[in-house]
């Protein structure tokens, strides 16, 4: 922005500078400290109330047994390894899917007139089915038909639904996106000879997917563990495994231990995307607003 | 330095560095009450944030601020309590493009400074008359010329009676004809007596208001005084070789 200037590779701060800066870093110490007193109040408060209650000690062994939980844990993995395979499958169909039915609810082509037409009532009918009804009508209804060379497998027939559903959700939310970047991008772009297609893959979407990225993340985060709902049809995922053991041993350590693999994987994931965008938001930001 | 008793803005020492770069390096200079100072310079000379500075939006590294005689550099200051002293106008406009031109200026007056809605919209009413901008009152700023958003954006600051109003190259996104009208609209606010800090690069329009012409020129001010003294009979090389460039660029 400016060049630099000799004699101030030597400058020293005033003697008010440095008055200020002992003044900010008090104040910073004082808000670190006051950080840390109210969480170890409220924290603590909550543990106490928690470990205080009358029915603590059978609930830690009902729920928190971790011998237990340790010893059925690689049937609860196994369970959850398929809901990884089906987010992957089902995340990457959706993406695709959503982003399709997005570009033809946003565009203005009068030859996609009846594929706009169409879009809009399928994200009208499948947002408003609950979920849990479009698998059972896929996943009994189809092999209830008879088609031959249709599959009857439920696992698949019930990741389509979970597709289904999902990228009526998806769709939504990229749409919203696209319709918030300003049209002069859309001018921009145009004048400088890019099609209609180059504008949306190298101006519009870029910009729309950026500021979306945290609803979408919403959404896969919701699918990791809605793939969980397919056990209906006798699938058996993390949950379901849990369930098995649970049903033997009356102890509810297994869904406990479920839980935490969500966790485990939900949580770095939302963590990264965070940073990912907190890093391309400073990037491209003016810096210096309070 | 001492502060002279009519000076509203009073400024020492100031500096900022962004990393290893230098951007303000040491500024001083008085704005006593009633009168126009302004910046030019090239770009990157520091105008701009020498004038975010004075608005709170950047941290200064050393140096002194003091309006109406109250040290806003200090660790303690409400930022927001001292905005509402100032007004000021940005080169991109900034008007909110979800809000009509009668409710991008009544924003401020209602949620900030406690009017109701009637006696804002009626200042603001009044004040788009008085630029000619009255019929635009219910558009939405995209709809409207450069030169009609940044006059909005200037009554915007306004509608708030500032005691200074901070005007940050507010032409170098319009066109010539643009420029005029956005120009006139200052010009009357300097004869009102409107007390302002400018960075510009219109050397015409910076003689016609400049009380106090200041070149700005790597992080320092390197020559200042009386506008016509400045720009016609500049006395350091640096703002000769400056005005020279200017001249050559048809732009004095």
């Amino acid at each position: 922005m400016t060049s630099p200037i000799s004699d101030s590779e030597n400058w020293q701060p005033s003697e008010l500078e440095r008055r200020r800066r002992a003044e900010r870093q008090r104040k910073t110490q004082k808000n670190v400290l006051i950080a840390g007193i109210s969480s170890v109040l409220v924290l603590g408060t909550f543990s106490i109330i928690l470990v205080n209650s009358p029915g603590w000690i059978s609930l830690r062994d009902t729920f928190f047994k971790w011998a237990y939980g340790v010893e059925v844990l690689p049937k609860v993995i196994l369970g959850f390894t398929t809901n990884i395979t089906l987010t992957l499958i089902a995340g990457s169909s959706v993406a695709l899917l959503g982003l399709l039915l997005a570009l033809v609810r946003t565009s203005r082509s009068p030859a996609l007139t009846p594929f706009r037409f169409l879009a809009t009532i399928y994200v009208d009918v499948f947002r408003g089915i609950p979920m849990i009804l479009v698998i059972l009508l896929i996943g009994f209804g189809i092999p209830a038909l008879q088609i031959p060379g249709v599959t009857n497998e439920v696992l698949i027939l019930g990741t389509i639904a979970v597709i289904i559903t999902y990228t009526a959700y998806v769709a939504e939310v990229l749409r919203s996106g696209i319709l918030t970047v300003h049209p002069s991008q859309r001018a921009a772009a145009r004048s400088l000879g890019l099609s209609h297609f180059q504008t949306l893959r190298h101006v519009v979407l870029p910009q729309a997917i950026k500021r979306v990225t945290p609803p979408l993340l919403n959404d896969l985060v919701a699918l990791i563990k809605d793939t969980g709902l397919i056990s209906i049809l006798g699938v058996t995922d993390a949950v379901r495994a849990a369930q098995i053991q649970t049903a033997k041993s009356f102890n509810y350590t297994p869904y406990v231990m479920a839980a935490l693999l969500f966790l485990a994987v939900t949580i770095p994931l939302t963590r990264y995307t965070d940073r990912i965008l907190r890093r391309s938001m400073e990037r491209q930001n003016a810096q210096g607003l309070t | 330095m001492s502060l002279s008793p009519s000076a509203l803005l009073s400024v020492r020492d100031l500096k900022k560095t962004f990393g290893s770069e230098v951007v303000l390096d040491g500024i001083s200079f008085e704005v006593p009450v009633h009168t126009a100072t302004v910046f030019i310079g090239a770009s990157g000379s520091g105008k701009s944030t020498l004038l975010r500075a004075l608005n709170l939006l950047e941290q200064v590294d050393d140096g002194v601020i003091e309006l109406d005689g109250e040290e806003i550099t200090a660790v303690d200051i409400d930022p927001d309590q001292v905005r509402r002293k100032l007004g000021m106008v940005f080169q991109a406009f900034n008007l909110f493009p979800h809000m009509s031109v009668l409710e991008n200026i009544t924003l401020s007056p209602i949620k900030v400074h406690g009017l109701t809605r009637d006696e804002a919209n009626e200042r603001a009413l009044s004040l788009l008359e008085r630029f000619g901008l009255r019929e635009k009152a219910d558009q939405y700023p995209d709809r409207l010329s450069g030169g009609q958003q940044q006059r909005v954006a200037i009554i915007r600051a306004l509608a708030r009676n500032p005691r200074l109003l901070l005007l940050d190259e507010i032409t170098s996104a319009l066109d010539p004809v643009l420029v005029n009208e956005v120009l006139l609209t200052v010009r009357e606010l300097k004869e009102e007596g409107m007390t302002m800090v400018i960075a510009t690069h219109e050397m015409g329009f910076a003689k016609q208001v400049a009380d106090q012409l200041c070149y700005l020129h790597g992080g320092k001010i390197v020559e200042s005084g009386r506008a016509s003294d400045v720009i016609d009979r500049p006395k350091e090389p640096e703002t000769q070789e400056f005005l020279a460039r200017v001249h050559s660029a048809g732009r004095l």
